[in-house]
């Protein structure tokens, strides 16, 4: 571009054309279907003028109800990319044997395997945790919003742009070849010099603000904002478990954030804290990486095991039993999440006596996690069983989760790990507990409270193609890497010689196959749902026979959820209020205090990811510009004094008494 | 659409899918024919070649075996239940006020507890007996062997971009890619990496044990069948990972004799230089036969200085950090200049003043504090 080197790199800092993988033909063709089908998209909206519907009443808004699905959406969106990595791994491992190099040259393929686990856990599963906690919480507490709806929204768009710098480095430059820890010295500067590891920082850090902030969020919604008479015994275990999900995100993302600091102070400005030399300790980023790796697990665990119980209860027709002990079971697991991160790493020659401990302290862990799973099982014990979808998830849950766990205990068995770790056993193991757990719950979840937010339900048929498919895909993809493992094969092998596993990877292949299949029904589900609303409305606001506070209001709920906060005196509470024939109050209305939209959040992130940008291709002036434009817009936005607006009493007066109308004729 | 209460609702015809959880569990048996292959292929971790890995492989076992005392029951009760609790069923008992049981508690946490208690005894004696740092007790499962009527065999591993390097130090000979143990002799294996960290596997021997630069790690191990085995890094390290495998040969001892005799007649020697050249990144790199080995070779490795230019790791604090190469960076070379002639930073340092010549550096045997090898490196033992 510029014939003087020095204004290149002072213009476009590493950024040169060569960036650009036109010499990659499945990166240019996936570039070519995704720019055709978002200029589609964007067409579309264009079109049909929904833009300013979008700007004004999504992406703007501070209604945690609107900002969870938003952030649902952008799970679905991050599932579709990490499945087709998994997919193009599958496809490579199955073919890649006896000589033949596959299609996907290793290059390729460890940017594969490393994106494929950033993005299921960072951008899938979190925004999918997280986004149900912000929905359900609020209206489960019997609250107006959360405690900072600004920082909500703020949160959710640091979160896109950390997504969103992902999946820039699939066509610009590269992404990071180390796997999905990065773990030194091979992510330090002398053995990926590249883009790779500086697109996997800053991504995470800027999605990590968001994380870290969202986690403050809920949590002081949850201690501060509960309705009257719910005290913390008498919170739905959902919330209970997202509020110990909370405290794990907000006492080990920093930790995160510090490590990635570390790292990115090693690349960026030549100290030595994780370098092989000069006293740095690669070993260090091992520990502390883990230190948070740990309680992330947990992090997605427990909302989902709130999402079983919630639907259990439900869908029996019974109180959760053992609601005590289930809510110790939570409080006990956050704790022991802690005490925990070595079993990552037996095997890097720590001494048995620390080996032991770790590998005693994670067994441990099983001993919650199994009264949970008995407690599901006592609940479903002289229940009347609905077998809904969102139940199918549950039962197919508890059967996976099971055997999952039991893989675990296993790999926690130091001298067993020494012959596991790092082979497809483990591989097998936690996708069977992810999987099984995290994402079944998930499903389960959006299923469950789908009605609530959109008012009808999702197509059952289409549902229970979802759950038989993702369920018997599951095992057919990963029942033959827990063979392989045994077989001693590795993880992260791009091809084989020996001929007589191929058949193992075939099958989990079309396993993979499966779950494509359950994929596209998932998404049919919210279709052919859609599609059918009139059929699947639900008018009552309560199309489960719902236990807790959200099914008391209407499907979708008004924007400020109650006209009345709720006064609580039971668990269970709307059960409770059904069964000593609650009426709805139908006067005496008064204008409501609501937070007011914002922009502020979505520029806010944009100038972040300007500045991540930046500082990815060493783009100085760039970086330097979108942090000082992310400094000023901070302080500017502390003088925006509009931040609150009062919905009028007639207003809310019309509401209720439609849905008075509504409720009417459905009795 | 009117929904009906669950109480109310008995007709079969409503809930027209119920024992989903029954069907979850009859599609596991379509996996059944799969598991007839298992018969075909070689589950080398439940049928390993080495006392260790099969103390491992027992552990493995017992282990599940302990967890399904308990995971049985809960499989099969999740079926029972969801099956005969099934909204449609009008025979089970619906009792919507149970949902507690003092005794059910007590035995949901106690017998989980129990299990735990017997693993974790398990985990503890296990894992100090089969600690990869602790000289071998037993050579196989049926004789006892003390350690003094058998002499251990030395090899020292450095696992190199993207190869193997082994070191026979009492032997002199050394061999890339390829790996010869005399069964039934216990073999102490001295681990280092010269980069980035790997993990070093043989999983008909033993359990692996990650190799890190500038650390040593240890394992101890046996073979006691003869036979070919695959050895590989198990710790992805780069590009070139997915070929960094070697054979693993099982020799009875004569074998073993003839095969160090063969190394040594058509070996080359290995020496700093050679050594150097070696570590260069390669993918797919052949066998290679040293009838020679640099006695200092491996000792230089470990404290990262083969190259002339570099500071030996136990030194780099003595010079209280000051010790810097010309640039101002620390004196390590990128990838990508690996093997290029560079300054001897520790020699343009003193020149220029900023060493502070400590007493520790400055020993009877290492004068100069960099670039010889001390041969009698302690063991260092990491965490």
């Amino acid at each position: 571009m510029f014939s003087n080197p020095e204004t290149q790199r002072l213009v476009f800092g590493r950024l040169t054309l060569d960036a650009l993988p036109l010499d990659q033909p499945i990166v240019v063709g996936t570039f070519v279907v995704v720019a055709i089908l978002g200029l589609a998209l964007v067409g579309a909206l264009t079109y049909y003028r929904v833009w300013p519907y979008l700007w004004r009443e999504w992406f703007t808004s501070v209604d945690h109800k609107r900002i969870g699905v938003m952030y649902c959406v952008l799970a679905i969106v991050m599932l579709l990319r990490g499945f087709a990595d998994a997919i193009m791994m599958r496809s490579q491992q199955a073919i890649a044997f006896g000589g033949s190099e596959g299609y996907l040259p290793p290059h390729h393929y460890d940017q594969i395997f490393t994106a494929h686990g950033v993005i299921m856990i960072f951008f899938m599963a979190m925004p999918f945790v997280t986004g149900l906690m912000n929905f359900v919480v609020p209206l489960q507490i019997g609250a107006r919003d959360v405690a900072f709806p600004f920082l909500n929204n703020f949160s959710f768009w640091m979160t896109v742009c950390g997504a969103v710098l992902v999946m820039i480095s699939l066509f610009v430059g590269e992404f990071a070849r180390t796997g999905w820890l990065a773990y030194p010295p091979l992510s330090e500067l002398d053995y990926s010099p590249d883009v790779g590891v500086d697109y996997y920082i800053w991504s995470l850090q800027i999605a990590g603000v968001g994380t870290l902030l969202s986690g403050v969020n809920l949590i002081a919604t949850i201690v501060k904002m509960r309705a009257p008479g719910m005290s913390l015994m008498k919170m739905p275990v959902f919330c209970w478990t997202s509020l110990c999900t909370n405290i794990l995100i907000v006492a080990a993302f920093p930790v995160l954030t510090g490590t990635l600091v570390l790292l990115s102070l090693d690349r960026y400005v030549g100290t030595n804290f994780f370098t092989n030399g000069f006293g740095g300790s690669p070993m260090m980023y091992w520990n502390l990486i883990w230190i948070w790796g740990h309680p992330e697990v947990y992090i997605l665990i427990l909302p989902a095991f709130g999402v079983f119980s919630e639907v259990t209860s439900t869908f029996c027709g019974k109180p959760l039993f053992g609601y005590t002990s289930m809510v110790y079971a939570t409080v006990v697991i956050t704790l022991l999440s802690y005490l925990v991160w070595l079993h990552h790493f037996f095997t890097m020659g720590s001494g048995a006596s620390v080996n032991s401990f770790f590998g005693i302290t994670t067994m441990i862990i099983s001993i919650p996690t199994g009264a949970k799973i008995f407690n599901w099982l006592f609940t479903m014990y002289r229940g009347r069983i609905r077998f809904e979808v969102p139940m199918l998830w549950t039962v197919g849950f508890m059967i996976t989760f099971v055997i999952g766990g039991m893989t675990g205990v296993l790999l926690a068995v130091p001298p067993a790990d020494f012959v596991l770790h790092n082979s497809l056993f483990l591989v097998a193991h936690f996708h069977n507990v992810i999987i099984g757990g995290v994402l079944f719950g998930m499903m389960a979840g959006v299923y469950y409270w789908f009605p609530k937010a959109f008012g009808f339900k999702l197509d059952p048929f289409w549902g229970k193609m979802s759950f038989w498919f993702w369920f018997t895909g599951f095992y057919f993809a990963f029942m033959p890497l827990y063979v392989l493992g045994l077989m001693g094969v590795t993880r992260r092998v791009n091809h084989f010689d020996d001929s007589s596993l191929q058949v193992w990877f075939v099958t989990a292949a079309f396993g993979a196959l499966l779950i494509a299949i359950g994929i596209f029904s998932s998404i049919m589900q919210i279709v052919v749902g859609f599609l059918h609303r009139d059929r699947l409305r639900d008018l009552t606001g309560d199309p489960w026979h719902g236990r807790t506070l959200e099914w008391s209001t209407s499907s979708p709920p008004p924007e400020y959820n109650f006209a009345f906060t709720p006064v609580i005196h039971e668990l269970d509470a709307w059960s409770d209020m059904k069964s000593r024939g609650y009426a709805r109050p139908v006067e005496g209305f008064r204008p409501i205090h609501m937070p007011k939209n914002t922009a502020a959040g979505l520029i806010l992130a944009l100038f972040a990811g300007i500045c991540g940008f930046g500082l990815i291709w060493h783009i100085w002036w760039m970086a330097a510009f979108g942090f000082a434009a992310l400094i000023v817009t901070a302080i500017g936005h502390t003088f925006n004094y509009r931040r609150d607006f009062y919905i009028p009493a007639e207003h809310v007066i019309r509401t209720e008494s439609e849905r008075s109308q509504l409720l009417a004729t459905q009795v | 659409m009117r929904t009906v209460s669950p109480n109310k609702s008995r007709s079969r015809q409503r809930h027209s899918r119920p024992g989903g959880a029954l069907r979850a569990f009859l599609r596991l048996f379509a996996l059944l024919p799969l598991f007839g292959l298992l018969a075909g292929c070689k589950l080398v971790v439940l049928d390993p070649a080495g006392d260790v890995a099969m103390q491992q492989r027992d552990i493995v076992i017992l282990s599940t075996a302990l967890m399904l005392i308990i995971v049985v029951p809960v499989l099969l009760l999740t079926v029972v239940f969801a099956w005969w609790y099934r909204d449609s069923n009008i025979d089970a008992v619906y009792d919507p006020e149970f949902h507690h049981s003092t005794q059910l508690e007590v035995v949901i946490w106690s017998a989980p507890l129990v299990i735990i208690v017997a693993l974790g005894l398990l985990t503890w004696i296990s894992t100090h007996l089969l600690d990869p740092f602790r000289p071998l007790g037993r050579v196989n499962g049926a004789e006892q062997v003390a350690v003094a009527d058998t002499k251990p065999l030395r090899v020292q591993v450095v696992a190199l971009d993207w190869k193997w390097l082994f070191i026979y130090p009492d032997q002199g000979i050394g061999t890339v890619n390829e790996l010869a143990v005399p069964v039934n002799v216990p073999v102490t294996f001295e681990l280092t990496s010269s980069d980035v960290m790997n993990s070093f596997f043989v999983p008909a021997m033993a359990g692996q044990i990650y190799t890190m630069p500038g650390m040593q790690t240890k394992l101890h191990a046996v073979l006691n069948r003869p036979g070919e085995y695959t050895g590989m890094s198990s710790q992805y390290s780069g590009s070139g990972f997915s070929d960094m495998y070697f054979t693993t040969h099982g020799l009875s001892g004569a074998d073993f004799e003839q095969w160090v005799g063969k190394v040594k007649a058509d070996g080359t020697a290995l020496g700093r230089t050679e050594y150097l050249n070696l570590a260069q990144p390669s993918e797919r790199e052949p066998v290679h036969h040293y009838k020679s080995v640099d006695p200092g070779l491996f000792a230089a490795v470990l404290d990262m200085c083969v190259e002339d230019s570099k500071t030996c790791k136990s030194d780099m604090m003595h010079g209280g950090g000051r010790r810097v190469s010309q640039n101002g960076r620390p004196a390590h070379l990128p990838w990508a200049e690996r093997g290029k002639a560079a300054p001897n930073a520790y020699a343009s340092a003193l020149g220029s003043g900023v060493i502070d010549t400590g007493s520790a550096i400055c020993t009877a045997s290492n004068a100069t504090g960099v670039s010889v090898a001390r041969a009698a490196e302690p063991t260092q033992r990491v965490n």
